[in-house]
This record gives C-alpha cells, structure tokens and sequence, in this order.
C-alpha cells in the first residue's frame, strides 16, 4: 500500500487519507459540514475528500516531501458523505470535515477562513459548493477575545432592560448635508429610539465629509439625551480606505463622547478584529453592517452561509450584527434566520436542522453578539418581530420612522409605544401573537402616531419565496 | 419634562394592577425583585438608593407592591423604579426595570456646552435636582 | 407633499393619560338567578381537598366536619358577594389546637387549597413557621426577619406553629412582641393577601389569647384537633404500613393495640408522629430478626410484621 500511496501520479484523493469514514472527530478538532454539488460522474466520497484535501494539505497530484510531514496529522479528513435531505435530484451532499486544531493561528480568523475557504471554491470537479456549518471547539474560541462588550453590558451601560432596543438608519441613504443629518438624529433619538445608525455606503462623501457629519450628530444625541434622560448613541461609520483612516476616524468618534461606532463587513476580517481590540480599549461599542454578504450568503448551493459569518464575527468581536428580519424587504426564512440568532445570543447552541445548525457548538463563557433587525419592518409587525426574534434584539425602522406621516420624532414615539406596549403584553401573559394587532390598536388610543403608522403601513408584507430555507422544515406538533 | 427611562416609560403610567402583572411574570421567572429610587436621574446614575435588599424567594407580586407603596409614601419626592434580577448562567444582569413612581415635578437636565477647538464642543448634562446641597438629598422623605 | 405634517409644539396631540381600568369587573349575577352550590363546588376544586382530606387523615371526624363547615360558609360567602349582598371580604386568619402529630399541618394545607380554589387567596401555597423563624436575635433583627418570612407568604398561608413562644412575658430582652406587632400589621393591611394560621396546645393557645387581644380578635375561626383513639391509631398505623408494602400479623395486630395503649400513656406522645417512629422501629427489628433467623427469606417474609418486632419494645418494660 504504502508504495502505491507514493508513487509519482496522480490518484484519487479518497485514496490519500483525505475520506475516512471511520475517524471518530476529536473535541479539539474544528468541523466543517459542507454542501457539495460534484460534477457529474464524481462520486460524492472522492468529492468531499477533495474538498477536504484542497482545504488542508493535498495538491492535484503526490508530493514526496509529504513524507517529511506527519501528514496524517494534517490532513483533514472527510468523515462523513451524507445526501442532502430532500436534494437528490440536485445532487446534493453534505460532506462533514474534521481539521486538527494545529491546522490553525490561534485567534486570527484571516487565517481560519483563508484555510477552509481559500483554496477550494473553485475547484473544477465540484459544481457548486457552500460551507454550511462550523463547529469551533472551545479550546479554539478561547484564542479570540470575542465581543468587545456583549449583550449584559451593552445592556448594562444603556441601562436599558427588559426590551428590544430600537434604531433607525437615517434616510435617504446618500445626499444629506450634515447639519440636515444632524436634523433627522435629533428628531428620531428625542422621539423615543434608543440608537440611529449612518447607512452603509455613508463613510466621507463629497456632499458630507466624515468630521462635519460626526460633530453635528454628536450635538444631535447630546440633545436629545437632556430632552429624555436616556443613554442615545448614533452609530458614526468609521469605515475608510486605509486601517489608519479608520482609527483617526474612530478616535475623534470616541473624544466626541460617542458611545458606540459602526463599521461595514467590507473592510475585512483584519480590520474588523483591529477595531474590535479598539473599541474594547476605548468602551465604545462596535456596530457591524453585514454589507455585501448577500453576495456569497444567499444562494443554498454556492458560497459560505451567513451563519458562519455570524460565527466568525462573534470570535473576532463585534457588539452588534445585523441578522435578518424575516418579516422585512430582506432575505431571510424563519428557521434560518433563528438559527442565525441563537448564533449570535446563545451560550451552547444545539445542532437542529429546522433552524440550519448542523453541529452543536459551545461558546463557553464568550458574551453574547446582539443581533440586529433592518429591513422594511415596520411598528404593524411588532407582535410578528417579537415573536420570531426574541427580546435581546435592535429592531431598526429607517422608513418606517423617517417616512411617518407626522414627522420623525412622531415615527420613533410610535415605534417605541409598540415595541413597550408589546413587551407589556407579552408579560402579562397574553398570546401576543394572536392578539398582535388588537393590543396595537389598544395602545394606538393613546398614542396618535401609533395610530397614524398602523393607517398609514397597514397593508405592507413583503411575501416572497425564500432563495435559503433549511433541508428540514420542523412540523408543527399537535 | 417626563424622563423615559426604564421599559415602560412611553405608555401612560402603570395602575397598580399593571405593576402586580410585570412582578408576578418577574417572579414567575425566577427573578429577584428589588425597589430603588432616587432623586438624581441622570441617565448614567445606576446607582439608585436601595429601598431594601431584592426579594428572593417571594412567591406572590402583594409583598413586592407593599414594598413600592411603603417607599412611594416615603420618598414622594424621588423617582421611584422596579429592578428584577436575573442570575442565570450567561445573563446575571437586570432582566427588567421599570420606573413606578415620578416626583410631581420633573425639571430636567440642563446640558452645558464648553466650546473647545476645532469646533469640538464638550457636553455636561446636569440633572436639576442636583443642584441641592449634599444634606437635603438622598434622605427619604424629603 | 401631501400626507406629512408634524404637529408644533403646544399643539401636540394629547399626551398618554392614565386610563381607566379597561376590563370589566366580574359580573354580577341577576337578582333572580339560581346556582346549583355543589357544582360550583366542584367547579371551583374545592371538592378536591375536601375528599383528600376524608382520604388521608384517619378519624378526626369533628375536624373534618368543621372544615367542610367553614368551606360551606366561605363558599355561600363568594355567592352572596357575587350577588352584590356582600362588600366586605370576611375574615379568615384561624387557629388549630391539640397535641403534636394529630394533623394540623395536612388540615392547613387542605385549607390553603380551599382558599385558592374560593379565590380568596392568589397561590394558596402554605409557609410554615415556629418563633425562631420570626424573632431575631439581637436589636434590629427582628423587623427584617419577620417581613422576609411575611413576604414569602403572601399569597398563600403562614401557619405558626406553638404561636405562643411569640410572647415570653418573663425576659426583657425578647424581641417576640416586635414579632407580634409586625404580624399584627400584616394581617390588617394585607388581609386580602395572607391567611395566618396559628397552632400549638388549646391552654398554651388560651393564655397567649388572653395576653393578647389585638391578636385573639382577628382570629375568626377555631378548630380543635381531638388526640386520636386507639383505634383511630391501629388505623393509622396499618395504613401507614400498608403506604410501604407491609403488613402486620393477625397475632400482631394485637400486639400493636398493646403497644400503643402504653405508649400513649407514656409523656411526650405525639399521635401520629409517634406511630410513625414506631413503625420505623418495628421495621428495624423485623430486619434484624430476619438476618439472624439464617433461613431462607421470600416475599411474604419480607412484608410481614411479627409479634416479636413489637413486644421487644421498652414500652413493655423488657430491654430493646
């Protein structure tokens, strides 16, 4: 065996080491499960060994300088090859991957995306291939910081418990003059939201530089915290061409006396985890914008599920991360988008198919990353958003505040009436979810935005087929 | 002026029985629940005066509403709010907080600027009732 | 534009104003309707304690008869207030006297459980307490002490059992009137959310009433709970026994008649307690003999009580 193994030439990876179905997977060993779509006349085994190869150790064809390797060691090993539930005329596999610990730098995320998904993507013997699932061993999260802050403390330093916060992203995205910024801040923040956010694409544009923008929206929250007496923080966008832009940009963020700054997925994992050592350092919180994921996250067969992302961005360390409103404009089906929020909040989180989660997975003691809701969602859904998503969530209404019929601040107050008047509710131990609409329309008599919001988006769902659900859809239990 | 701090802040003020509802759900959960009040509301004072230790171990909301209508006679002049505490692995924080009582006057904050460089602006909010002298505050019943 | 406008200052729309309690009350019933008592009865769960109460506790029968005369009473109660006849919430704070063992805490619990059933009492669960649990040890100690355990009863019973070492008339330094005094305010201003319930010897009970009326006079109802007859204790002690798979011998059964006339004659009898360490005693013995006996042993030997696992008592006057 051992000669065949090595001669020059090329044989199949399943021959390599790289599909074992007997390996019994370690605690220490991080876990891929990954969806696999061979080309036609590829067995599904030889197909998740490649996968498993081309992600480790292998190369197309043997290498003798292997052999001064403990290479069994490295290579990863596919384990198991399973057909994907419901998928077969897709061909479709879920292939489960086992990675020694060593594989990997310890606390850089960089390198463990650039390991599992670096290499393999585009590998011709694979028609489409997602990265579904990782399982992170404990011994593994304990090298990363995790979230600068947390819920509890997040929590803590508002001084705000016992409901969802509320945001709002300033409208329109692109165009405002700063002090006209600073106008709509105002008005949404004294209204009654707890957060307003820069959009994605505002960082430092002609039409408003970065600086003028921070120092209206800094007298903006100031004011409208001696209107209420609560904590109010604008996420200021520090988003910028170079790391050290960044930092300026933070900087002067946190001398201004922000509490929290936010910053765009785009500018990458190494930047993402150089700001989230800032903030800690600096007690600002970290607001993350998953922008540009949908690219590689929506499609169920090609790309990397945003569950690992969420993953990935709860090891190198953000406060908040936006993770689908089911209800909304966006992408997102419930047991999906569940499993994405048990993700981020949980401590141990349970394999469970119906919600996507293909491992269990042990945070330890990392806090919890508060997820964030934006979207098309507005005050008519509460009983629907509170129902899916839980309390420790932003639920962020840009249009549904700044296109209210009586003004921005009457948009916030009528947010913040539902969101309190739901919670009250729910408390009291009425089936809020049935009886949604009328505690809205019962709180909605004392609160004429309520009301003028319940008139005005009365009608608005948007119902389209999700491109993402999971294999397994739970059936409901009579 | 109505400062909306706690969670139920922006809907008319809560009746007796709406209280006893959020501290039977409090208590329901295996929550500790525990009365504060103070005279300082400025939104980073978590320090509010203890109106007693929390309660642990109490199984009907009556003992928690005796609790806030003994510390509203006595403090009639202080805000007045509800924590419950939950010690669960993974949260160990405040799961709720609610203020119950308002003083019949609420002035407010007045926010001071101090013009600094570069057309910083440095901000100081101080709460009204601060400006008493130390020996007229933080005593109950006053 | 149309659709958008924003309200000036001064003219907002009205600010939330405390509203009136949206839900109706209960409703009265009409002067000329008709309700069948016992399934109202049944429909409040109150049949329930009052079956398990006939089920579970042997004899007592002036007991049990004055529980289903105060159930009757509260019940009618509940109906006339719906009537409208009725403003006031009756009394309901008793005391339980008699000997230890004779099953007042089993009759308390019962009776929290007709008070929640009547709606009378929110939990109906029962906190049971001496004077230890209530008066503190030094100055300052005591007011803490007695509202921790007052808070934990509220909206169930608190039962205080030998209620009269509240109030030692001989030390200066007891802190029980304090005790007495936070109680005393409880049970007024929170009547609608605790029963008390206070329990020990008829005389101790009398003497402690007659030093304190404030407390005496919120007392509405009294139960005296009788020391149970021989027979009522043979009963007790085969049930007792029958709850653990065992059985006495028909030689034996004389035997324990025996056993218990002496014992409860013998001080510090505690009715059913005793015959419950009794019984305890007679299984040690039955496994001592068995272990020493050497033979073969099967099932039956294992249920059986025997003679010789009674007569060895000291009660006898023979060694044990």
């Amino acid at each position: 065996m051992a000669a065949d193994r090595w001669n020059a030439g090329v044989i199949p990876y399943a021959e390599m080491g790289y599909y074992q179905p007997d390996y019994q997977p370690k605690a220490t060993d991080i876990l891929a499960a990954f969806r696999v779509t061979p080309q036609p006349g590829v067995p599904p085994e030889e197909a998740g060994a490649a996968v498993a190869g081309e992600s480790s150790t292998a190369t197309w064809t043997v290498v003798w300088t292997d052999r001064l390797t403990a290479y069994e060691h490295y290579q990863a090993k596919c384990y198991q090859v399973l057909p994907a539930p419901g998928r077969q005329e897709h061909n479709e596999y879920i292939a489960y991957i086992a990675y020694d610990i060593d594989l990997f730098e310890e606390g850089s995320i960089p390198n463990l995306t650039s390991s599992i998904i670096g290499n393999v993507f585009g590998f011709k013997a694979l028609k489409a291939l997602r990265l579904e699932d990782l399982r992170i061993p404990l011994h593994y999260t304990k090298t990363f910081q995790g979230p600068p802050h947390g819920i509890v403390t997040e929590r803590e330093y508002l001084d705000k418990y016992g409901r969802p916060l509320l945001g709002a992203t300033t409208k329109p995205k692109l165009g405002l003059s700063a002090r006209n910024y600073g106008r709509v801040v105002y008005e949404a923040l004294r209204g009654g939201l707890d957060f307003t956010k820069d959009d994605e694409n505002i960082n430092s544009q002609p039409f408003m530089r970065w600086r003028d923008r921070y120092l209206f929206v800094t007298e903006a929250v100031n004011r409208a915290t001696e209107q209420t007496g609560e904590i109010k923080g604008h996420y200021l966008n520090v988003t910028a061409a170079t790391m050290e832009d960044m930092y300026e940009r933070a900087e002067f963020a946190r001398d201004l006396g922000s509490v929290i700054v936010m910053v765009d997925l785009t500018v990458g994992y190494t930047a993402l985890h150089s700001m989230s050592k800032w903030a800690r350092a600096n007690g600002v919180l970290l607001h993350l914008h998953r922008a540009g994921h949908s690219t590689y996250t929506r499609q169920k067969t090609h790309g990397v599920s945003f569950r690992v992302i969420a993953k990935w961005c709860r090891l190198l360390g953000v406060d908040h991360i936006h993770a689908g409103t089911v209800v909304g404009k966006l992408e997102g089906d419930p047991g999906t988008t569940r499993g994405y929020y048990d993700t981020c909040r949980l401590s141990r989180v349970a394999a469970d198919p119906a919600r996507g989660l293909y491992f269990d997975q042990d945070w330890g003691s990392m806090p919890g990353v508060m997820p964030v809701a934006s979207g098309g969602i507005h005050a008519g859904q509460m009983h629907q958003l509170l129902h899916y998503l839980g309390e420790d969530v932003i639920l962020q209404f840009g249009g549904g505040t700044i296109g209210h019929p009586m003004g921005v601040a009457a948009g916030a107050t009528a947010n913040r009436v539902a969101v309190e008047a739901m919670i009250k509710a729910r408390n009291e131990g009425r089936d809020y979810l049935a009886e949604g609409e009328e505690i809205l329309r019962a709180a909605a008599r004392h609160c004429a935005p309520l009301q003028a919001a319940l008139d005005t988006w009365r009608d608005i769902s948007f119902d389209y087929e999700s491109t993402d659900v999971p294999d397994v859809v739970a059936t409901p239990v009579r | 002026m109505r400062i909306t701090q706690g969670t139920f802040s922006y809907l008319p003020d809560l009746t007796d029985d709406e209280i006893r509802a959020q501290l039977q759900y409090a208590i329901e959960a295996g929550w500790a629940v525990a009365v504060e009040f103070t005279d300082d509301p400025h939104p980073r004072n978590n320090l509010w005066e203890m109106w007693g230790l929390p309660m642990f171990d109490i199984a009907d909301a009556a003992a928690g509403l005796a609790e806030i209508r003994a510390c509203r006679d006595a403090c009639p002049q202080h805000y007045v709010r509800v924590c419950a505490y939950d010690a669960s692995y993974g949260r160990q924080t405040t799961a709720l907080s609610f203020i119950v009582h308002r003083p019949p006057d609420e002035p407010g904050f007045r926010l001071d600027r101090q013009e600094a460089s570069d057309r910083r602006i440095r901000y100081t909010l101080s709460p009204y009732a601060a400006r008493q002298p130390h020996s007229r505050r933080y005593q109950p019943g006053g | 534009m149309t659709g958008f406008a924003m309200p000036a200052p001064g003219r907002e729309p009205t600010p939330a104003e405390p509203h009136e309690n949206d839900e109706p009350d209960e409703e009265q019933l009409a002067d000329d309707a008709l309700v069948d008592l016992g399934a109202w009865q049944k429909q409040l769960a109150i049949t329930g304690p009052l079956e398990r109460l006939d089920a579970e506790l042997v004899g007592i029968e002036p007991v049990k008869t004055r529980v289903r005369e105060i159930a009757a009473l509260l019940l009618v109660d509940q109906l006339r207030a719906r009537f409208g006849l009725n403003a006031s919430r009756p009394t309901l704070h008793m005391c339980f006297t008699g000997s230890p063992g004779t099953g007042k805490t089993t009759v308390a619990l019962r009776m929290a459980e007709i008070l929640k059933g009547l709606g009378y009492l929110r939990r109906g669960h029962l906190v049971s307490v001496t004077r230890d649990d209530l008066v503190g040890e030094y100055v300052g100690h005591t007011a803490p002490k007695t509202k921790a355990v007052l808070n934990r009863a509220l909206g169930g019973v608190l039962l205080i059992d030998e209620a009269y070492y509240l109030y030692r008339a001989d030390s200066e330094r007891d802190y029980g009137p304090e005790a007495i005094e936070i109680l005393l305010q409880v049970m007024e201003a929170q009547r609608d959310d605790l029963v008390v319930i206070l329990a020990g010897y008829r005389d101790r009970m009398d003497s402690f009433f007659a030093s304190n009326p404030g407390i005496a006079s919120r007392i509405a109802h009294h139960i005296d709970f009788p020391d149970f007859t021989v027979d009522e204790l043979v009963r007790i002690a085969e049930l007792m026994a029958d709850r653990e798979n065992h059985r006495f011998a028909p030689e034996a059964r004389q035997a324990l008649r025996e056993y218990l006339e002496r014992r409860m004659a013998q001080p510090r009898f505690a009715n059913a307690r005793s015959v419950r360490n009794a019984l305890d005693r007679m299984r040690l013995r039955q496994a001592n003999r068995l272990v020493a006996a050497g033979e073969l042993v099967g099932k039956d030997d294992l249920v059986r009580l025997e003679p010789a696992d009674i007569t060895v008592s000291r009660v006898f006057g023979t060694g044990s």
